[in-house]
């Protein structure tokens, strides 16, 4: 099976991130980029099913910054090739026109069996790529996926539909998933493979052809939720927070 | 232009969720300020069709296709069939399973645009204004929705139910059934419910929760003891669940368990908004977390920056005292 693995970078949410002056956008100069959880579980999965079945592993993803360090550790990680749309604006991509730049190579790839990709991320404003690289391609898709299964040349396929209950069903033909977990959680790739991958290989590149954006929302203005200041902050070392805390269970009844 | 608003109904099997009360309560507020009315659509399952008294119409669509588990390809082509009957100003779905697999496609397939991650939505002279949630809670975004049919997923928990639960007696119609569903790639089979072994989260009156700030599965141990101490389960935000540190059961949130214990406390948790889903109604909530900015803030009664391992023992040592 020939499974492409869509990949993107998202602003860290550990880090704080600043409103730039435009009021909307995110100030990039001073956030730091990281590979989307999701998409990782996605690579995942692709992984296992080419280790279990056989086939190919490519990852792409649009450029964007620090984006070689996820392509090389995915090649680290098993994949086979990885390949980076080049020529894309800076600045927020809106997941609709990120799906229709990443249909134009998939539709120039063509001999793929299945499209991968996170089931979400952080600032997909305007929907989640699953269902918008599928609808662009005229392909079925799935999301909030967390297990696809080859069966003979089709894929089993889990989904979680709330509380637990998981429901399936099986796609033949070519099908774009957008994973929530893989069977296991995302390999590790260790530093001096990910230098060997990139000494040994190279990222191909793809430039972005026109696309008609269509429609979006108007983002008219980007801002940190209103503190409602509900949390009291415990103030104290931590003897005297774990006493606060204690009391706190007490005066409940939780504890003597 | 069209000035009603479509809700779609997110239930595979079981009962009508909460959720979709919520966005009928939301529609007849935005339908009323569109001059238009308030349309529900039911795919599959019609059982409990007589609890939507609130709509004006219910469309329903039935085939066997939909009438045993989930294929998300004959959903979509289901409320495509009733977005054709219906021609909605605004398609409103809930930030589910159903809502991400399908309000993307359908928007694009209408050609409007779309807004995710919802937790606000009013009028404005001809277009929809939307406030999402993005970056997990972090900042708001407040965008125009300008076409002839929009979408939008809602965040659970956003809009209050009661107003979609008002007694009426709306018009059933049927919807005839798209032909593409007897030639689906995509076909349903299996429903499975969740596991039932092991530990109950959901009767505790206290609980200890645990994400991955916690950072290893070694470091649980910790919480574990902490827990044991208390005489309580540990429970746990997703990745912990993912990275396999505990089994689902332990799971709080959106696709967990949905807990209201007297005290919850979170040590390491951010407070995605797929976590509080789960949680946000505890009585009384501590949580522990080293980024004074982390969205658990904004839910929790009490909190501390305090880091985690310095805190837990300190706990500990005061309960053996
Ligand atoms: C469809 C769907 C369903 C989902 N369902 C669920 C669900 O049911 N439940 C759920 O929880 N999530 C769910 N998620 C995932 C959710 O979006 C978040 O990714 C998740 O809740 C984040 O978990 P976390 O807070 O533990 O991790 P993070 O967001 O990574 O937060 C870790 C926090 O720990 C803090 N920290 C780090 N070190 C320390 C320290 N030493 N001391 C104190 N604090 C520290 C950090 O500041 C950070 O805020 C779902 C996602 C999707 C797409
Ligand atoms: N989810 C988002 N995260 C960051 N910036 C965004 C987001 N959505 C929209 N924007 C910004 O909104 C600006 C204007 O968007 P628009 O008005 O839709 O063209 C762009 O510069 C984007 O950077």
């Amino acid at each position: 099976m020939k499974i492409v693995v869509g990949m993107r970078q998202l602003a860290d949410l550990v880090e704080e991130l600043e409103v730039a002056d435009s009021q909307v956008d995110i100030d990039r100069d001073f956030v730091k980029f990281v590979s989307n959880e999701w998409d990782e579980a996605a690579l995942e999965e692709a992984l296992l099913i080419k280790e279990s079945v056989g086939g190919e592993v490519v990852v792409v993803a649009l450029d964007e910054p620090d984006v070689d360090q996820t392509l090389y550790s995915a090649i680290a990680k098993g994949a086979d090739r990885a390949v980076k749309i080049v020529g894309v604006e800076e600045g927020w991509t809106p997941t609709r026109v990120r799906a229709q730049l990443l249909a134009k190579w998939l539709e120039s790839e063509s001999d793929w069996d299945a499209f991968f990709t996170g089931v979400q991320a952080a600032d997909d404003l305007d929907g989640q790529l699953a269902g918008l690289v599928g609808s662009t391609l005229g392909i079925p898709h799935a999301a909030v996926v967390s297990k696809a299964e080859p069966q003979g040349s089709s894929l089993r396929i889990t989904q979680e539909i709330g509380g637990g209950t998981l429901a399936e069903s099986v796609a033949t033909g070519k099908v774009v998933l957008g994973i929530q977990a893989g069977r296991q959680a995302p390999r590790y790739a260790p530093i001096t493979r990910i230098r060997q991958a990139m000494s040994s290989s190279s990222i191909e590149t793809f430039e972005a052809q026109d696309i008609d954006e269509g429609v979006g929302p108007k983002v008219r203005k980007l801002y940190p939720p209103e503190s409602k200041g509900q949390a009291t902050m415990l103030e104290g070392d931590p003897v005297e927070v774990a006493e606060k805390i204690v009391e706190l269970i007490r005066a409940k009844g939780l504890i003597r | 232009m069209s000035r009603d608003v479509l809700v779609v109904n997110e239930r595979v099997q079981g009962e009508n969720p909460d959720l979709t009360f919520e966005l009928i309560g939301k529609a007849k507020e935005v339908a009323s300020a569109l001059g238009g009315s308030v349309a529900v659509a039911m795919i599959g399952d019609l059982s409990g069709i007589d609890a939507f008294g609130a709509a004006d119409r219910i469309y329903s669509v039935e085939h066997e296709a939909l009438t045993s588990g989930y294929s998300s390809q004959a959903w979509e082509e289901a409320v495509l069939a009733v977005v054709d009957q219906v021609h909605p100003k605004l398609i409103l779905f809930g930030t589910g399973t159903i809502g991400i697999d399908l309000a993307g496609s359908i928007a694009m397939k209408v050609g409007g645009p779309i807004a995710s991650y919802v937790v606000d939505l009013f009028v404005e002279g001809e277009d929809i204004v939307a406030t999402s949630q993005l970056y997990g809670g972090k900042l708001l975004a407040e965008s125009v929705l300008d076409g002839d049919t929009v979408v939008a997923t809602v965040i659970a928990g956003s809009f209050s139910g009661d107003a979609g639960k008002s007694g009426g007696s709306p018009e059933i119609l049927s919807v005839d059934p798209p032909s593409s569903l007897t030639s689906l790639s995509l076909v349903s089979g299996a429903v499975r419910e969740p596991e039932k072994s092991g530990v109950d989260i959901t009767t505790s009156d206290l609980l200890v929760s645990v994400g991955r700030g916690v950072g290893s599965q070694s470091n649980i141990e910790m919480l574990q003891e902490l827990a044991d101490a208390l005489k309580v389960p540990l429970s746990a935000s997703r990745p912990v669940i993912d990275q396999g540190w505990l089994p689902k059961p332990h799971q709080v949130g959106k696709s967990g368990k949905k807990v209201k214990p007297k005290v919850y406390l979170a040590f390491g948790i951010s407070g995605a908004p797929e976590h509080l889903e789960g949680m946000r109604s505890s009585e009384l909530i501590i949580a522990c977390n080293t980024d004074p900015k982390a969205p658990i803030f904004e839910v929790a009664h009490y909190g501390t920056t305090l880091d985690l391992f310095d805190l837990v023992p300190e706990i500990l040592e005061k309960l053996e005292a």
